[in-house]
């Protein structure tokens, strides 16, 4: 399943609500404000580490420049996608769920 | 494959109706198909005609009528959710005795059963803002 | 599967979501709901909107049985943090016509990590 998350980290808890559904074999794509969740040294970064056992985790490349980050700010093994490559992941996964 | 997209934000305060309105254009682009579009909670805001935004900013509303004109998408707004914002097509205006409608070219206004039916029939279902 | 994440009255997600699966019952689909996070606040009894003066829609989760809708799943968890347990939720009741039209709870508690599960085996979520 691909979840999608569009609300920061800090106001919502979209991301770690949809980190204790997630199976394994999920991939989370953090999109709009959500790309907050993706950065560096944060609260969430522990939580992102331990999601990445299980999960693939993508950001969407324009969101992430939007709002001022590239991706040297965010955390390793997480992936940047463009618009297209968000429309690749919803081909591979059947059932998106928004968070 | 089968795309279909419900968008649950209007436009401008959130940016789930511009996340949405990109990864249709890139659905189209991979050449699929785009079944359906609906819009429901304040997602029917994104079906008036009557909204001006500064000429130096996107027109969500425009850029939504010209993508359906071009690909022939069927863009669906919720008529009770429509209703309870002040979203009219001709008939619902004449019908409540209001004194305008407001909904935009290649919108139109049609039941929930719609919604259900694009779950139903597309490969892919996709939600933007919540 | 109806995925039910909002608390009802402070935001219309829960009524219009509601309004969906009514509808939706008429398209002879199996269907489920799940209420998670402030989505299990939807379920508290003794809700009473006069004060507020907005439509009181709790009733309605008691008519999802006439239209077939007779699997809700609660997560647990969600329940535990807001200190709720089921018995602070409605009531909600089908007859079992393949048992006997059996009164039976169309509430059905669910631990996260099979709420999880459940969610891979679906063919179309939507969420309100």
């Amino acid at each position: 399943m691909l979840h999608t998350v569009n609300k920061s980290p800090y106001q919502s808890d979209a991301l770690t609500t949809c980190f204790g559904l997630a199976q394994p074999g999920s991939a989370v794509l953090l999109i709009e404000d959500g790309i907050y969740g993706a950065m560096n040294n944060t609260k969430f970064s522990t939580a992102i580490v331990i999601a990445q056992q299980c999960c693939t985790i993508y950001v969407l490349e324009p969101d992430l420049q939007a709002r001022g980050f590239d991706s040297d700010c965010i955390m390793n093994a997480i992936q940047t996608i463009d618009y297209d490559g968000f429309v690749s992941l919803a081909e591979t996964y059947s059932v998106v769920q928004a968070w | 494959m089968k795309f279909a997209l419900m968008i649950n934000q209007g436009p401008y305060t959130h940016q789930a109706s511009d996340t949405a309105y990109h990864f249709a254009c890139a659905v189209l682009k991979a050449g699929h198909e785009v079944f359906r579009i609906f819009f429901y909670h304040d997602g029917v805001n994104n079906a008036t005609r009557m909204t001006t935004p500064p000429q130096d900013d996107r027109h969500v509303i425009d850029r939504w009528s010209e993508l359906a004109s071009q690909h022939k998408l069927d863009l669906v707004v919720c008529v009770a959710a429509a209703q309870r914002r002040g979203i009219l097509d001709e008939d619902e205006a004449r019908r409540h005795g209001k004194d305008g409608d407001n909904l935009a070219p290649g919108f139109r206004i049609s039941g929930l059963g719609q919604l259900i039916e694009a779950g139903i029939e597309a490969d892919r279902f996709l939600v933007f803002g919540n | 599967m109806y995925v039910n994440r909002s608390a009802p009255h402070g935001t219309i997600y829960a009524h219009e979501g509601l309004e969906v699966v009514l509808v939706g019952a008429a398209f002879d689909q199996e269907v489920s709901m799940a209420f998670v996070g402030d989505g299990v606040f939807q379920l508290k009894q003794a809700q009473d909107t006069s004060g507020i003066g907005t439509k009181n829609f709790a009733g309605a989760y008691r008519a999802l049985a006439d239209y077939d809708v007779t699997r809700l799943y609660v997560e647990t968890e969600s329940l535990e943090e807001r200190g709720l347990t089921v018995g602070d939720l409605m009531p909600l009741t089908y007859e079992d016509d393949e048992d006997d039209d059996q009164e039976k709870s169309s509430i059905t508690l669910i631990d996260r990590a099979s709420l999880g599960q459940l969610f891979e085996a679906q063919d179309v979520i939507l969420n309100f």
